[in-house]
């Protein structure tokens, strides 16, 4: 199966703690985290994985057009944000749901686009520098790369002032790799190097198409192969997907230079609600990764560390209250008003924006009563 | 008082202008820097203002586009040469999908500051991919303003008001034109950069055009005007949006109306322009309006390119045509 001497895990299947070569020097990162720090963790991962049951039961009932299910990859993704300061940019492909929420992102905002009522619409400076979903695959590493030259530009990493020297994450996924801009992201990274790191999680399916279609090479090698220093992780550990990307992250805003970390997960879900993936794929396989699923093994970690029940109780409540809120809301979103087609595809006036919307309000207009 | 100077020169000298003016310009692009430009319209710019402001990228359009934005994104100002027209496309994705669209995907939280500079046109015998003309996609895509000037004085300021837009900016440059002079007066641009013009007045026919093709429209009213044809002549200046309110106007005016452009004519810029003068001086018009354009080819080898682009003569042709109705 994918992982090899080289995968960094810190915590087993099992739930106990793994002391390897490759997993000795991050260490350190994870013996200095509390019990409550730790707690923070599972909390972020089970309420998340309520929240994607919710909304896929969404969509099922017909509130939504569609779900990217995140279900299998909630240790990669919070264990890599909670590496990122407040002060770091992160650009998600359209499956970091809970990374959105993590940065401050009403989770009714992320199910309005599914909803059909916009393309984004919050303001990543407003939401702790977490920028919009990018439905294009790949397209996002390069508007990373260019955010982290212009940190590079403005001195916004690498002065040695922990508080304020600040980096780049970027999310993307097996499939993207193949894409153009995400090697052409990887040579700006590495010709300018850039105060970055590129977090792949590989999820081992691109809808229905495998990962061994997209590379024959493990993809961590991909970034090595550009001059980018990288790393295969466990993406299913949440401790080595937080101390990797810790201790990548430091590397990046200290003024190293680029890293690329490549998480191991799997995708135990559809790639959206419009597939079905009994058509291309393995129960084998599946069963393979339910074994290693990150919730399961951290709750041993924590039981074994004597968490308790009460807490395990009070994250499932915060979860259920959290479905019933969105559930609750969804319904209750406005479409927004018509005009408002208009308003935004332009910073400075446009004639043909006013004549436009001007039409079509007097076409309206022309169904009220009198006209 | 006015300078004398190229085209090429007088870009040079409003980037440098846009550079001096505000730190968050940039530039960047392939063989930008110590080369100049493979047109040398950023000569000297790097030794000016050094390899953090004038940036050389690696060879690769979409990666130029990509980076450009998430510049943008961070507060900067991005001017992006692109080295040829036909070399646009490794950057359409970029371009179309992402930059025209990112502004509104923000609900208007985000402005796209960039200014991507192209190329265009033929006339210059060059190779595969290095001489055509492209603007109509990108004049297709919501989102974007589509610039091109015809003169020196026009090249000057109208690249500086692209880099001060909040929006979007696809700047066309009539490569036969980088070497030719004219005036150019710094003191003050005299009209807005999304306006049409009229570069000549007339009576009987009107012709619009845009870039390189301005040049010819006005050989041909010389020409027209001998043989007692008073011919206006508009250049168009802003392709996205467009400036109607002058050529509705010169139609209402002459009754003829003939577009001409490098392009080729289908589904054109062109064909847009005749559209809507047909919708806004339909009881004025007193012949269809006429379209000559680049055929529907790919863009032929140089020795054919003569026979592919308008000429004095077809324009002529076209004024004939539509005096006979």
């Amino acid at each position: 199966m994918p992982y090899t001497a080289a995968t960094v895990q810190l915590l087993s299947p099992e739930g106990k703690l793994v002391h390897s070569d490759a997993s000795e020097q991050f260490i350190p990162y994870v013996d200095k985290l509390s019990d409550d720090a730790l707690q923070e963790f599972h909390r972020h991962m089970v309420v998340m994985r309520r929240f994607d049951i919710e909304a896929a039961n969404l969509q099922r009932q017909g509130q939504l057009a569609l779900w990217v299910p995140s279900h299998g990859q909630e240790a990669a993704q919070v264990g890599s944000a909670l590496a990122a300061k407040p002060q770091d940019h992160l650009f998600p492909s359209y499956r970091e749901h809970v990374i959105a929420l993590m940065r401050g992102v009403d989770p009714i905002t992320i199910l309005s686009m599914f909803r059909g009522l916009s393309h984004g619409g919050w303001d990543p400076k407003d939401h702790s520098n977490f920028h919009l979903y990018t439905l294009v695959i790949g397209s996002q590493t390069l508007h990373a790369t260019g955010y982290a030259m212009g940190m590079n530009l403005e001195g916004r990493s690498g002065t040695g002032n922990p508080d304020t020297d600040a980096a780049v994450m970027v999310y993307f996924g097996d499939g993207s790799t193949s894409q153009g801009d995400v090697s052409e992201a990887m040579v700006f990274a590495a010709s300018y190097q850039t105060p970055q790191v590129f977090f792949l999680q590989n999820n081992h399916w691109a809808i229905s198409v495998p990962v061994s279609r997209q590379s024959r090479t493990p993809l961590y090698l991909r970034g090595e192969g550009f001059g980018i220093p990288s790393v295969q992780i466990d993406g299913n550990d949440v401790l080595a997907s937080f101390a990797v990307s810790q201790a990548n992250l430091d590397a990046a805003r200290s003024g190293e230079g680029p890293r690329f970390i490549e998480a191991l997960t799997y995708r135990m879900g559809a790639h959206t609600t419009s597939d079905d993936p009994s058509k291309y794929r393995d129960n084998s396989e599946l069963e393979f990764w339910a074994q290693r699923d990150p919730i399961t093994r951290f709750e041993t970690y924590l039981r074994g560390r004597g968490a308790s029940d009460d807490f395990f109780a009070e994250i499932a409540t915060e979860g259920d209250d959290l479905a019933a809120d969105i559930r609750k809301r969804i319904t209750e979103l406005p479409v927004p008003a018509s005009s408002t087609l208009f308003d935004h595809v332009y910073s400075d006036p446009h004639p043909v924006m006013d004549a436009q919307r001007q039409a079509l309000a007097d076409f309206e207009a022309s169904f009220e009563e009198g006209n | 008082m006015t300078e004398t100077m190229t085209m090429a020169k007088a870009l040079n000298e409003g980037l440098r202008a846009a550079l001096s003016s505000d730190s968050k310009v940039l530039l960047m692009g392939e063989d930008i820097g110590p080369l100049g430009g493979v047109f040398r319209v950023t000569e000297g710019l790097q030794a000016e203002f050094g390899d953090k402001r004038v940036i050389d990228t690696p060879l690769a359009e979409s990666g130029i586009v990509g980076t450009a934005i998430g510049l943008a994104m961070s507060g900067f100002r991005p001017v992006c040469e692109i080295q040829f027209d036909g070399f646009i496309f490794p950057g359409f994705d970029q371009i179309t999908s992402q930059l025209a669209k990112l502004t509104a995907r923000h609900e208007g939280t985000l402005q796209m500051p960039v200014v991507i500079r192209v190329p265009y046109g033929g006339h210059i015998g060059a190779v595969e991919h290095h001489q055509e003309s492209p603007e109509a996609y990108f004049a297709h895509t919501a989102g974007l303003r589509l610039l091109s000037p015809a003169t020196p004085h026009d090249a000057y300021w109208m690249i500086q008001e692209a880099i001060t837009s909040n929006d979007p900016v696809m700047f066309f440059e009539p490569k036969s034109r980088y070497w030719q002079k004219g005036e150019v007066d710094r003191e003050s641009a005299g009209i807005a950069a999304h306006s049409s013009r009229v570069v000549r007045d007339g009576t009987e026919v009107t012709l619009v055009g845009h870039g390189a093709i301005v040049s010819m429209l006005l050989q041909a009213a010389v020409v027209a005007a001998e043989e007692g044809t008073s011919i206006e002549v508009i250049d168009l200046r802003s392709l996205s949006p467009i400036d109607y309110d002058p050529i509705v106007a010169s139609a209402q005016k002459t009754g003829r109306v003939v577009v001409v452009q490098e392009a080729p004519g289908n589904v054109s810029v062109g064909s847009e322009v005749a559209a809507t003068v047909a919708e806004r001086a339909f009881y004025s018009l007193e012949a269809p309006v006429l379209r000559v354009s680049g055929y529907d080819l790919p863009f032929p080898p140089a020795k054919l390119e003569s026979v592919y682009l308008p000429s004095v003569d077809r324009i002529l042709d076209a004024v004939d045509r539509a005096l006979a109705y």
